[in-house]
């Protein structure tokens, strides 16, 4: 009995032996392709991406030529008082710090935008937006002082119109507009209230005007929204524990590698850059393209039906505050993103613009029209792709695991970094209430 | 003694039988690491690029009617920023190409998705080269731009390979 045995366990140990050998060989194999692993060193591909993610990636602020006063300081300390000037609205309430707040990263935590009324969109952080050639979700703009004077003429936003603000400048801020713009024209004539507008009233006083006078107006309205975009563009995104555990790989401290990023995190950070595809769109230091991408988010309940891009696209080129517009600072060479962007087809059809992902677990709700309460759902969204209402996702399901979805969520929460800008710029500025002259 | 050693000899029979299956539970192992290492090898080679990718700047178009190379603008392409390229087209024997129309066109072929814009050849410059402005890369990874070059008689593509790193 006894020379049996001893081949039975013979075979049993090589059968076992090249098992175990089989099943390291495989775990091995999937696990450095896929990141399963929380394996030491990353590949050379992988480090470029992470590198890449890295806020020390981040080229220097990029110049708006559409803007002569973009890096103007005056302009930006006058900017920031219009940001915070909430006279400049129908009501007297609203300013583009109500929905843009300070304390919240510069948005407001809420789904849908509270002005004097409610829009159909998520209000957008300004943090690092100076980076981005389009704005909005649709990128119905293409600058930063374009699309603040958007807000400032909806009807349910700021709610004003263009000679009520010129009379405000006017008013209130004589001194500071003419040292940095030169003088004001005389404007008492004016009507209190004309402009651009859907109201029919406002709209024909604005029609009944003559063109130097709408042109007058209209060429205040544009400065306004060049001192807010002087302001805005000082407020960029700081390091994260990200950005810590990158510079550290850099650095070669493997000391500071090993306890920046917890093992959960880590492994959400090679799903992020793996298998759940994120950098297909959130990709580069600020996490997004600045493109615009379909990925079936589903409509929000109770509001109209949004073509996303499809509708930007054709509003931005038609902005009478676009790049190669009259009030634009830039020649028709400095405008190749609207000169080349593309215009139409099926493809732009409930497109919208990847948000920065940096601070986003601060920043909830999510999507265009804060469909979603939380990463968690965002997240399931993407591991089920569902087919988008309109126009067709370009999102495939991922199969994460309920782990793999916490892990990257655990990732998602390393982007948390303040904002990086003066003290001074991050508060509400003393608004004069004394009338200039 | 209760050891036994490997020699001790068991009955003939008994041991052939047993060597047999110790040799087929090996083979059949061994087939089994072989399968699953390979398994694991595609799965981890599925994101990456052909090796032998030619990105050189200076190609044969596909008839090989013309010679095409460009030189961009940056010094190295940057993601996510729009520029300019110089596209020179000459023939076969070294002549420019003046004056062809030529179209542009581009993609991700692991994404299967377009360029992010729709960048123009803008102005023939004389000496065969051309100004090809609005091209835009918003992503790192391999992208291929295609040039038609159409000269009124005759046409021929080229189809450049990047492969862009950061």
């Amino acid at each position: 009995m006894q020379p049996r045995s001893i081949h039975s366990k013979r075979f049993l140990l090589v059968l076992a032996g090249t098992l175990l050998v089989a099943v390291l060989a495989l775990i091995y194999g999937i696990g450095r392709g896929q990141g399963i692993l929380g394996g030491p060193a990353w590949s050379d591909e992988e480090m470029a991406m992470l590198r890449s993610l890295w806020i020390g990636s981040l080229p220097p602020l990029p110049p708006d030529p559409s803007n002569a006063y973009a890096d103007d300081l005056q302009a930006a300390a006058f900017g920031q008082k219009l940001f915070f000037d909430t006279r400049f609205s129908s009501n007297g309430q609203v300013a583009c710090g109500t929905c843009h707040q300070p304390a919240k990263l510069f948005q407001d935590g809420t789904p849908l935008a509270h002005g004097v009324g409610t829009t159909s969109r998520r209000t957008m952080t300004v943090i690092g937006t100076a980076y981005s050639p389009w704005f909005f979700w649709d990128g119905r703009k293409d600058s930063q002082w374009a699309q603040a004077l958007g807000p400032m003429e909806n009807p349910v936003e700021h709610g004003g119109d263009r000679t009520m603000y010129a009379h405000l400048i006017v008013k209130y801020y004589r001194q500071e507009y003419e040292a940095i713009f030169g003088p004001l024209p005389d404007l008492s004539h004016l009507p209190e209230h004309a402009g651009p507008l859907p109201d029919e009233q406002i709209k024909a006083a604005w029609e009944a005007l003559p063109e130097a006078d709408r042109q007058a107006v209209t060429h205040i309205y544009a400065n306004m929204g060049k001192a807010i975009a002087a302001y805005e563009r000082r407020l960029l995104p700081g390091p994260s524990r990200f950005d810590a555990y990158v510079e550290a790989l850099v650095a070669g401290d493997r000391q500071a590698t090993r306890s920046t990023l917890s093992e959960d995190e880590l492994a959400g950070l090679r799903l992020f850059i793996g298998k759940a595809n994120c950098t297909q769109c959130h990709n580069g230091p600020l996490f997004t393209d600045n493109h615009f991408h379909n990925t079936g988010v589903p409509e929000a309940p109770d509001l109209p039906e949004d073509r996303g891009r499809g509708l930007g696209a054709q509003q931005v080129l038609a902005d009478e505050f676009n790049c190669l517009s009259a009030y634009s600072d830039a020649g028709p060479d400095e405008c190749a993103e609207l000169r080349y962007m593309i215009a139409e087809g099926d493809e732009l059809v409930r497109q919208f613009k990847p948000p920065s992902l940096r601070s986003v677990a601060a920043r909830g709700p999510y999507m265009h029209a804060g469909q979603f309460a939380t990463l968690e759902d965002v997240l399931a969204h993407y591991n089920r792709a569902p087919q988008s209402p309109a126009g067709h996702s370009e999102i495939q399901p991922l199969d994460l695991t309920q782990e793999e979805v916490d892990q990257i969520i655990a990732f998602l929460g390393t982007l948390d970094g303040p904002v990086n800008a003066a003290p001074e710029w991050l508060n509400t500025p003393r608004i004069a209430t004394s009338v200039s002259n | 003694m209760t050891k036994v050693s490997i020699t001790s000899a068991p009955t003939l029979r008994a041991s052939k039988s047993r060597r047999w299956l110790t040799w087929v539970a090996a083979i059949l192992g061994g087939l089994l690491l072989l399968v699953l290492a390979a398994a694991g090898w595609m799965v981890s080679q599925m994101n990456y690029v052909p090796a032998d990718l030619n990105t050189s700047t200076t190609l044969m178009t596909e008839h090989g009617l013309y010679s095409v190379s460009y030189a961009p603008q940056l010094d190295a392409i940057a993601i996510n920023q729009i520029h300019s390229w110089t596209l020179h087209v000459e023939t076969a024997d070294g002549q420019p190409v003046e004056n062809a129309r030529i179209t542009v066109d581009g993609d991700m072929p692991q994404h299967g998705h377009g360029l992010p814009t729709r960048p123009q050849v803008t102005q023939y410059l004389g000496n065969g080269d051309y100004r090809v402005e609005g091209l835009k890369f918003h992503m790192p990874g391999w992208w291929i731009v295609q040039f038609k070059i159409d000269t009124g008689d005759q046409t021929d593509q080229v189809t450049f390979n990047l492969m862009l790193r950061k």
